[in-house]
C-alpha cells in the first residue's frame, strides 16, 4: 500500500511495538507531526519543554522498562539539543532510537535554515546513525535502527530524515521484527576454565554492572552468587540486582563505594566481573584494581576485556545465557570463612553515616523516601552529591528501579529521565532525586510532568552551593571555593507552584515525612526541598588515582 | 613501540572514512598513513593504516574497528605474511652536474625520472616504506622543491611461511 515517509516512520514504530515516544516539533518534522496527529490514538506523544528533556526521558523510559525510547526533535538546534542525551545514553548503553527531522535533501550541504550535519555531530556519540535519503529505504532503514539499538551492547541509533522524504510516497509492507539475535557460541574451554577457577577459589568477590540489567540476567546472577557463596559489590549502573540489606550485597564500589566493597576487591583471589566495564570511577588505580586477584570478565563487548585493567580469563556473550552455562558448572560451596570474615569486616569497619542528629540528613533522607514511598519505587538522580547518596542508600530491589547518569554524569539527566520511567510505568510512583545545581539545568520539565500529571515526586538536596564540586574544593583545592557558592535566591516552593505542581519546604525530618506521606498520595508533580548545610560530604571517598588504601572516611 | 599494517574491508558507504578516523581521534591511536581504495567487489573499500603503538593498544584498536557496523574486517599484517608498497613522487631542483648524480641514485634504486624540466626532475618509486626512507636519505643533500608519498598498501600473500 502506498503511504508517505511520515505515515511509514509510525507503521515501522508501530511494528516495533512502540507506544510512546517523546519530542518536540518544528519545521522539518512537519510532516511527521502531521501523520502523528492521525497515530494519535495509537502513539502517546509527550511533549517536552526542551528536546534535551525529551532524549532524558527516552533513556529514562528505556532503562525504567527495557524497552527501547524513542524521541523525536526538528532540524538545526532541535537535533543538537539532543546531544547530551544521546552522549548520555550511549555511555551507559541504553537502547534509544533518536529520528530527527532535516531541511530537504535539495537543500542538505548549502547552511540551509536550521541544517546541521547532525550525523557527523553525533558519530561518536551514537552506535550507528544513518542519513535517509530515499523513501524507499526508509522503513528498512528504521528498523535496522532499533535492531542496532538493540542488538549486542545496547545503545542510541539516530536516523535523520529530510523533509522531502518524509513527505515523498512509495510502497509500504508491513514486516515483524526479528527475534533479537543472541550469543552465537560461549568458549567452552574458557567457561570450564573459569568454572574450575570459581570452584577452587578461596577469596572470591563479585564484580556486576549495567550489563546484568541490560541483559535481564539478575535472577540467574543471584543464583550463582548464593550457590558459590560469592560477596558481591557493583557499579552504579548494576544498582538492584541485589536488594539492599542482601547479606552477599556489599554495596557499590569505587570512588564513593562502599568501605567492604573496596577491601573485599583487594582482598580477592579470584574476581568475577560481569557486564562492568572497569571504569576510573570504580578502579581509581587500574594498576592496583584487584591486584592480587585472577580477573574474570564477562561481557557482550570484546572491546571491553583488557581495555582498562588486564584480564586473564574472559567470556564474549550475553550475560544471561553465559550464566545459565556456568551456573550448573559451579559447585555448591560449603565453606563459609571467607564470607563469615567479609562480614565481620563489614559489621566492624563499614561507613556508618551519624545518625544523631536532629537537622536533615542525606542518607535519612534516603531512607524516609523508601520508608513512606515503599521499595518499588522508580528512582531517578541528577547528577552530584546527592546523586552518591542516593546511590550509596538506595533500597532498590530490583533493577531498572534506579536510573541515573552514570558513565557521562549528565547534570539535568534527572527530571526527564523520571518523565520517562512515569510514562513507561504507569501505576508506579517515580521519586525524583536532585540538586539545587542538577535541578536548575532542567527543572523547565515541570510544566511536562504537570500537562501530564505524572506522578514524579522531586526530593531537591538544597545546599545552595555546587556540592561535589565544593567538596573537591575543600578536599583538594585548599577550600579556595571558585563559583560553587552561587548566591542565587530561587524559591522552589512558589517556581513549583508557578509551574502548576505542588511545593514543599522541608528543615527536619518530621516535616519530611509529612511532605512525602502528601506527596505518595498525590498523583500529579510534587517538589520537596530539603534545606541541606554545603558541608555535608560524600563519603567514603577514594580520591581519583589512589587506592582503598587511602579510602577517606572522616 | 611497533609499527603495526592494518587492512580493513568497508562498506563503500558515504561517512565510513570519517567514522574510522574519527574513532582514532577520539581514542587518541596514532594514523601514520591511511590509503584508501576500491576492492574488486563495487559495495566494498579497503582502508590499510599504518599505526605505532604497543600491543595492548593494537588490540583495542582492532576491537573497536571490528564495532563499526560498516567495516566487515580487518586484518593485522605482520611483516612475514604481507606484501607492502608504498609510492613516491619527489620533485628536485636539478643543474647538470646533480641531473647526472640523480640518475645514478635512481638507477641503483629502480626509480623512475617520470618528468624532466631543464631545472627540474620528478622521480618516482615504489617499494616498502623502508626502501623509500633509504632512497630519500641519498636524496636529502639536494634541494627537494615538492614531494608526497601515498601510504602504505598492503596484502596478505598466501605464500608466507608462517
Amino acid at each position: 500500500m502506498q503511504k508517505n515517509g511520515s505515515e511509514i516512520i509510525m507503521e515501522v514504530l508501530l511494528e516495533q511495538g512502540v507506544d510512546t515516544i517523546f519530542g518536540y516539533p518544528g519545521g522539518a518534522v512537519l510532516n511527521i507531526y502531521d501523520a502523528l496527529y492521525s497515530y494519535g490514538d495509537r502513539i502517546r506523544h509527550i511533549l517536552t519543554a526542551h528536546e534535551q528533556g525529551a532524549s532524558h526521558a527516552a533513556d529514562g523510559y528505556a532503562r525504567a522498562t527495557g524497552r527501547t525510547g524513542v524521541v523525536l526533535a526538528t532540524s538545526g538546534p532541535g537535533a543538537t539539543n539532543l546531544v547530551t542525551g544521546l552522549a548520555t545514553a550511549f555511555m551507559d548503553s541504553i537502547p534509544v532510537v533518536a529520528i530527527t527531522g532535516n531541511v530537504s535533501t535539495d537543500l542538505l550541504g548549502k547552511d540551509s535554515f536550521q541544517e546541521v550535519f547532525i550525523t557527523g555531530i553525533t558519530m561518536p556519540i551514537t552506535k550507528h546513525n544513518f542519513v535517509v535519503r530515499d523513501v524507499t529505504k526508509l522503513a528498512d532503514t528504521l528498523r535496522f535502527a532499533f535492531e542496532i539499538a538493540n542488538s549486542g551492547r545496547p545503545g542510541p541509533v539516530l536516523v535523520d530524515i529530510p523533509k522531502d522524504v518524509s513527505a515523498a510516497l512509495c510502497d509500504y509492507e508491513p514486516k515483524v521484527p526479528l527475534k533479537k539475535e543472541k550469543t552465537a557460541h560461549v568458549d567452552e574451554e574458557q567457561l570450564k576454565a573459569i568454572a574450575d577457577l570459581l570452584n577452587h577459589s578461596k577469596r572470591p568477590v563479585m564484580l556486576y554492572g549495567g550489563g546484568v540489567v541490560a541483559s535481564n540476567a539478575s535472577a540467574s546472577v543471584m543464583q550463582l552468587i548464593k550457590k558459590a557463596k560469592i560477596p558481591s559489590c557493583h557499579t552504579i549502573m548494576g544498582t538492584g540486582v541485589l536488594p539492599y540489606g542482601d547479606p552477599y550485597n556489599l554495596g557499590i564500589i569505587g570512588m564513593h563505594g562502599s568501605v567492604s566493597s573496596s577491601k573485599a576487591v583487594q582482598q580477592a583471589d579470584v574476581l568475577l566481573a560481569v557486564g562492568a566495564r572497569f571504569s576510573d570511577r570504580v578502579a581509581t588505580n587500574a594498576g592496583k584494581f584487584a591486584k592480587d586477584a585472577e580477573i574474570i570478565h564477562i561481557d557482550i563487548d570484546p572491546a571491553e576485556i583488557n581495555k582498562n585493567v588486564p584480564i586473564h580469563y574472559s567470556l564474549i556473550g550475553d550475560v544471561k545465557e553465559v550464566f545459565e552455562k556456568l551456573l550448573p558448572m559451579i559447585d555448591e560451596r560449603q565453606d563459609e570463612s571467607w564470607l563469615e570474615e567479609i562480614r565481620s569486616f563489614r559489621s566492624e569497619n563499614e561507613y556508618r553515616p551519624d545518625e544523631n542528629c536532629k537537622e536533615l540528613k542525606p542518607h535519612r533522607i534516603i531512607r524516609d523516601i523508601y520508608n513512606i514511598f515503599g521499595k518499588d519505587i522508580v528512582m531517578a538522580t541528577d547528577v552530584g552529591q546527592h546523586q552518591m547518596w542516593a546511590a550509596q542508600y538506595s533500597r532498590a530491589e530490583e533493577p531498572r528501579n534506579f536510573l541515573t547518569s552514570g558513565g557521562l554524569g549528565t547534570m539535568g539527566y534527572g527530571y526527564g529521565a523520571a518523565i520517562g520511567a512515569a510514562c513507561g510505568r504507569p501505576g508506579t510512583k517515580v521519586v525524583h532525586i536532585t540538586g539545587d545545581g542538577s535541578f536548575h539545568m532542567n527543572l523547565n520539565e515541570l510544566c511536562t510532568s504537570v500537562s501530564n500529571n505524572l506522578p514524579i515526586t522531586t526530593v531537591l538536596f538544597n545546599n545552595k552551593a555546587l556540592g561535589m564540586v565544593y567538596q573537591w574544593q575543600k578536599s583538594f583545592y585548599n577550600g579556595r571555593f571558585s563559583y560553587t557558592k552561587s548566591n542565587r535566591k530561587t524559591d522552589f516552593v512558589l517556581l513549583a507552584e508557578a509551574f502548576g505542581a505542588r511545593g514543599v519546604r522541608c528543615e527536619n525530618h518530621e516535616e519530611l515525612r509529612a511532605a512525602l506521606k502528601e506527596a505518595a498520595d498525590y498523583d500529579g508533580p510534587t517538589v520537596i526541598e530539603c534545606i541541606l548545610s554545603c558541608e555535608e560530604r560524600v563519603l567514603p571517598m577514594i580520591p581519583a588515582g589512589l587506592t582503598a588504601d587511602e579510602i577517606i572516611l572522616e | 613501540m611497533k609499527k603495526h599494517i592494518l587492512s580493513i574491508i568497508v562498506e563503500n558507504n558515504a561517512g565510513v572514512l570519517a567514522r574510522v578516523s574519527s574513532l582514532f581521534g577520539r581514542r587518541g591511536y596514532n594514523i601514520d598513513s591511511l590509503t584508501v581504495s576500491e576492492t574488486h567487489n563495487p559495495g566494498t573499500s579497503n582502508i590499510t593504516l599504518t599505526v605505532t603503538g604497543d600491543d595492548a593498544i593494537l588490540e583495542q584498536i582492532i576491537k573497536q574497528l571490528e564495532k563499526l557496523l560498516e567495516v566487515i574486517s580487518v586484518k593485522h599484517l605482520s611483516d612475514n605474511s604481507a606484501l607492502s608498497r608504498e609510492l613516491l613522487l619527489i620533485k628536485i631542483r636539478i643543474d647538470t652536474a646533480t641531473r647526472a648524480e640523480l640518475r645514478e641514485i635512481s638507477q641503483i634504486y629502480e626509480a623512475s625520472i617520470v618528468d624532466l624540466a631543464p631545472t627540474s626532475m620528478m622521480i618516482e618509486l615504489t617499494g616498502t616504506t623502508q626502501k623509500i626512507d633509504a632512497f630519500l636519505l641519498n636524496l636529502q643533500s639536494y634541494p627537494i622543491l615538492e614531494m608526497c608519498r601515498t601510504g602504505v598498501t598492503a596484502l596478505e600473500r598466501d605464500s608466507a611461511v608462517k
